[in-house]
């Protein structure tokens, strides 16, 4: 069967890995070719690489970054941050990324999930979704989780669904940097509503949480950045877990 | 570097560039091409393809490579929508395809999750395409369509479904999955690929 997919996400800010990571086995901390090596050799199923760099060079120095990764990584990766075009995904897929993730600009303008569909096939489109409950709701959230909107987590889940995404990958802003856990209710019903695969992001503590956002959450993958990169979990660690609970896992 | 000639088809389908570094880690340099003559002097030829059937079908008729394709004689490796192209029909666009494998590509049961994203085990394997591959390997997958077992498989997966992982008839080999995203594992299909005289 197909297997649960455990994804590292790299924050990128202009070429460079940002909020640090600890591993001994490293020359140099902030280069994320090296780190995307380490963990494709370590059992990493796919990388996310999120560019939050603000600088006019950024869609330069991305593609760039991207080369570099693709010549060496032998798992598939996505990258997103601020790509807002058919001509950002075009120079990204060509230099040699698997996916890319578009986040605020598919609500700004839903049509570019079509637009990108339908040039690139649905298979390479992710949409991130950053949301929390307001006032009992699930809503959607812009510029990683600092503007909100009225929309409804699940209403807009299943319209990007219509629209052509391949993949959705859900963060729940009550979740992240908590380490608690996942939003396992919240992604139980995604994954119910949605005939694509759902990511569950945020939350990540320990490996009990993954575990629950498999068998609670219905996920189809999981990413998590800090304990990864401060060594907290061990990628292998963590599998042989799952294994155990009896989650179909790539070991 | 390695001596033969390698030619990646390039008809404006899908991520190459990440099939060309494939072979530059295993030490050959893949070159991408869309020139039939190139195309029929290579030592081994690389069919790769993402994305939608109907559409990629019909940039491989504008430029005539339909008909060439299925004339080639030395080693041809269809990855993904590449394999899919060369079976004889695909549901997706309601397609007529090259017609080299006997079997038409249908989409998955209702009730799956479409597309089949990540890495599930091949088995059953045959052919010296897998040799030192282990039975049960894992391998990363992408697609919402699939090549139903037949006469012409050499590799099986299970999605609900138990259907063609890869297909080989005569020089002609296509696989489903990724080599070239699938680790060490892919890179030894590729690696075999590159070393198979048929």
């Amino acid at each position: 069967m197909l297997t649960k997919r455990i994804i590292p996400c790299l924050d990128i800010k202009n070429g460079r890995t940002v909020k640090g990571v600890n591993f001994v086995d490293l020359r140099d901390a902030g280069d994320p070719v090296e780190l995307a090596e380490i963990y494709s050799r370590t059992g990493a199923d796919e990388l996310v690489f999120l560019d939050i760099s603000a600088t006019e060079e950024k869609r330069k120095t991305l593609a760039e970054l991207v080369r570099k990764v693709a010549a060496k990584v032998n798992i598939p990766f996505t990258v997103g941050g601020g790509i807002s075009s058919v001509e950002d995904v075009d120079i990204l897929l060509q230099n040699g990324a698997d996916k890319v993730a578009i986040n605020s600009s598919a609500v700004k303008n839903p049509h570019l999930i079509n637009d990108l569909s339908a040039k690139f096939g649905k298979q390479c489109i992710v949409v991130a979704i950053d949301a929390r409950k307001v006032n009992n709701e699930w809503k959607v959230h812009l510029v990683g989780g600092k503007v909100p909107t009225e929309i409804n987590l699940f209403k807009w889940a299943k319209e990007v669904e219509a629209r052509g995404a391949g993949e959705i990958l859900f963060t729940s802003m009550d979740h992240d940097g908590t380490k608690a856990g996942f939003a396992n209710e919240a992604l139980a019903q995604l994954s119910h509503e949605l005939t694509i695969p759902v990511i569950a992001s945020g939350g990540a503590g320990n490996i009990e949480h993954f575990c629950e956002a498999f068998s609670k959450g219905k996920a189809d993958a999981a990413l998590a950045a800090s304990v990864f990169h401060f060594k907290e979990i061990e990628i292998k660690d963590l599998k042989e877990e799952m294994k155990i609970k009896g989650i179909e896992v790539r070991l | 570097m390695g001596l033969q000639k390698i030619v990646i088809i390039d008809y404006g389908a899908g991520n190459i560039q990440s099939i060309k570094f494939a072979l530059e880690r295993l030490g050959y340099n893949g070159i991408l091409s869309s020139n039939a003559e190139e195309i029929r002097m290579a030592d081994r030829v690389i069919f790769p393809g993402v994305g939608e059937a109907s559409s990629a079908m019909k940039k491989l008729k504008s430029t005539g490579l339909d008909k060439m394709i299925p004339q080639l004689k030395q080693p041809v490796l269809g990855i993904c929508l590449g394999m899919q192209l060369m079976c004889n029909y695909s549901e997706e666009g309601n397609t007529e395809s090259l017609g080299i494998f006997d079997v038409d590509v249908v989409h998955f049961e209702k009730g799956l999750k479409v597309p089949h994203i990540g890495w599930n085990r091949i088995t059953d394997l045959k052919t010296s395409l897998f040799k030192d591959v282990q039975e049960r390997e894992f391998m990363y997958l992408v697609h919402s369509f699939y090549a139903p077992v037949c006469e012409e498989t050499i590799a099986k997966c299970d999605y609900g479904v138990e259907y063609s992982s890869a297909l080989k008839k005569d020089n002609f080999y296509g696989v489903q999955f990724h080599p070239e995203k699938s680790s060490a594992a892919g890179e030894k299909i590729l690696e075999n690929f590159l070393s198979i005289n048929s």
